[in-house]
């Protein structure tokens, strides 16, 4: 096929994958978008195969023969609650791609001409973005799996050692590109596949989906990148659409969290002293409950919100959690669902979870629908939730997650808490929730307590 | 196609994304992620002209491999959005 007719190609790869992203972004056409988005990827795929330089398909079709098997496999294996990790890989393999498509396109140029500074500094930066969306997805992965540990680290050495490994990747990246060598090249490869690993390791679990909406974003970019250096029009335009994509969710997930980009891969939250200590704020003010009585108050409600977190994913609860919700429902009594914008491990994973479990979408209310609410509800159900309903966000200045925007169920008439034990959750501080007039505590495994508290309702 | 004929594209593209993503309802949010990490999967293209044009065999094995991971991206992308949205839609 000549040039004129693969660009022209890639022009309709472009729009369908711009159509594709808009049919994702609604309810409605979101299924069809996902279909548009891959027809797209179809056509760029096979007018690049009709290319006149490719001379040789050995490595192309071993390539796609291994890469669909796995891709299949992984696709159709994930669990729901394996999200997270699946797209942190997905983002990580992408990078990947990008960084060795950069450092074959580069070595191409390298042995038949100087290179100019255009595609040096494209490869520099497709090298670095791609390195440290590589590395630094895996560690994201291991985090999400719990492979390594998950807490937030905020030390001075290791924001130094920090700083100190990304200015070495700059210093490599204008090295590359004022003198355009094969050393400089995978020396630069070396140092950003260090960086993607010291930038995510020292954040926190509760900050996952920003990470993961950052990576999603720099997997566009690094693709955008290696489209510079072979003057590809298409890898241009998908790569930097994905990045600007990635960039608003990142931008979504920080607001919901009250925190800045910067605060997030540098900050860490810090536990100062000002917090009240745990024996403090509990000491004899906890009311313990059982399922029974709750069943009770249950019965009478007229209104009940669920609030979830990722707890009710790890108890693999959602399905517990329906049936509970629609024994209620048969007694006439409203459910509603309340979603914190950060309540999974990464941007609208709680969602997710509840439409596997067959709860309608018509139910599921984000937090500035829900919360003025909450003072004309009967009983919340918290489920492996805390730092998302902690009051101390709204009403303690010097808390840790000051400002951080809440779910305000503590306005509730009785707010219930599922809960394994006091223990705090990813910010490190106690609850006053816990201790509250109106509370009570459920302890026990998510799944194994919503199940108690249906047994319980249908024996009333 | 020079180098600001390129800048240009580059800026309308996220210009353009940014229109196309603002305001999507938080249900959304992780089957958008991963169909757009599935589009950014794009590189594999990139790949498959590197990988059939042999230029050394240092190229072509980092082409093919190039080629693998950007088709796990690719194919497991497209096809673990399709999942999740079929979770969506089946209740309706």
């Amino acid at each position: 096929m000549s040039d004129e007719l693969i660009q022209f190609g890639y022009l309709v790869a472009a729009v369908l994958f711009i159509l594709g992203i808009r049919g994702l972004a609604r309810p409605r056409t979101a299924v069809r978008g996902n279909k548009l988005g891959s027809l797209g990827m179809l056509v760029a795929v096979v007018v690049t195969l009709t290319d006149n330089d490719i001379i040789g398909y050995g490595a192309i079709v071993g390539g796609l023969v291994v890469g669909t098997a796995i891709g299949v496999l992984l696709a159709t294996r994930v669990q729901m609650t394996g999200m997270p990790q699946l797209v942190a890989l997905f983002n990580g393999f992408g990078g990947a791609a990008s960084l060795l498509v950069a450092a074959a396109g580069f070595i191409e140029v390298l042995d038949v001409v100087e290179p100019d500074l255009e595609t040096s500094v494209a490869t520099a930066a497709a090298l670095a973005i791609g390195g440290v969306t590589l590395t630094g997805s895996i560690v994201a992965f291991g985090k999400l799996q719990e492979l390594v540990g998950g807490g937030a680290v905020a030390s001075a050495p290791l924001r130094v050692l920090n700083i100190a490994v990304a200015v070495a990747t700059i210093v490599f990246g204008v090295g590359l590109a004022a003198d355009p060598a094969r050393w400089w090249m995978w020396a630069l490869v070396a140092v950003s596949l260090v960086l993607g690993v010291t930038l995510v390791a020292p954040i926190g679990g509760a900050d996952m989906p920003v990470v993961i909406a950052l990576l999603n974003s720099l997997s566009g970019l690094a693709a955008a990148a290696a489209g510079f250096i072979l003057d590809n029009s298409l890898l241009i335009i998908a790569g930097s659409l994905v990045g600007a994509s990635g960039l608003i969710l990142t931008g979504i997930m920080c607001r919901a969290m009250n925190r800045t980009l910067v605060n997030v891969l540098f900050g860490s939250i810090e536990s100062s002293g000002v917090t009240a200590d745990a024996d403090e704020v509990y000491a004899g003010r906890v009311t313990s409950s059982s399922a029974d009585d709750v069943a009770l108050l249950l019965e009478t409600a007229n209104r009940v919100a669920m609030v979830p977190g990722y707890g009710m994913a790890v108890a693999q609860a959602q399905h517990a959690v329906r049936d509970l919700t629609r024994a209620l429902q048969e007694r006439d009594v409203e459910v509603v669902f309340g979603i914190h914008p950060v309540a999974g491990r990464m941007p609208g994973h709680m969602n997710v979870l509840l439409a596997e479990a067959e709860i309608p979408y018509e139910q599921l209310l984000e937090m500035d629908t829900i919360n003025p609410t909450f003072d004309r509800t009967d009983v919340v159900i918290v489920i492996g939730a805390n730092d998302v309903v902690n009051p101390e966000a709204r009403e303690n200045p010097d808390s840790p997650i000051a400002g951080m925007p809440i779910l305000d169920v503590d306005k509730a008439r009785t707010v219930v808490v599922v809960k394994r034990s006091l223990s705090p959750g990813f910010a490190g501080i106690p609850n006053p929730l816990f201790a509250g007039d109106n509370t009570l505590m459920l302890f026990g495994d998510g799944r194994a307590a919503v199940e108690d508290m249906t047994k319980a309702l249908a024996e009333l | 196609m020079t180098f600001v004929v390129a800048l240009t594209l580059f800026v309308l593209a996220v210009f353009l994304g940014v229109e196309l993503i603002s305001k999507v309802p938080p249900t959304l949010h992780t089957p958008l992620m991963s169909g757009s990490n599935a589009i950014s999967g794009i590189t594999l293209i990139g790949a498959l002209a590197s990988a059939g044009t042999e230029h050394s065999s240092l190229t072509t094995v980092l082409a093919a491999g190039a080629v693998a991971l950007a088709t796990i991206n690719v194919v497991g992308g497209f096809l673990v959005t399709h999942r999740m949205l079929g979770m969506f839609a089946k209740k309706r």
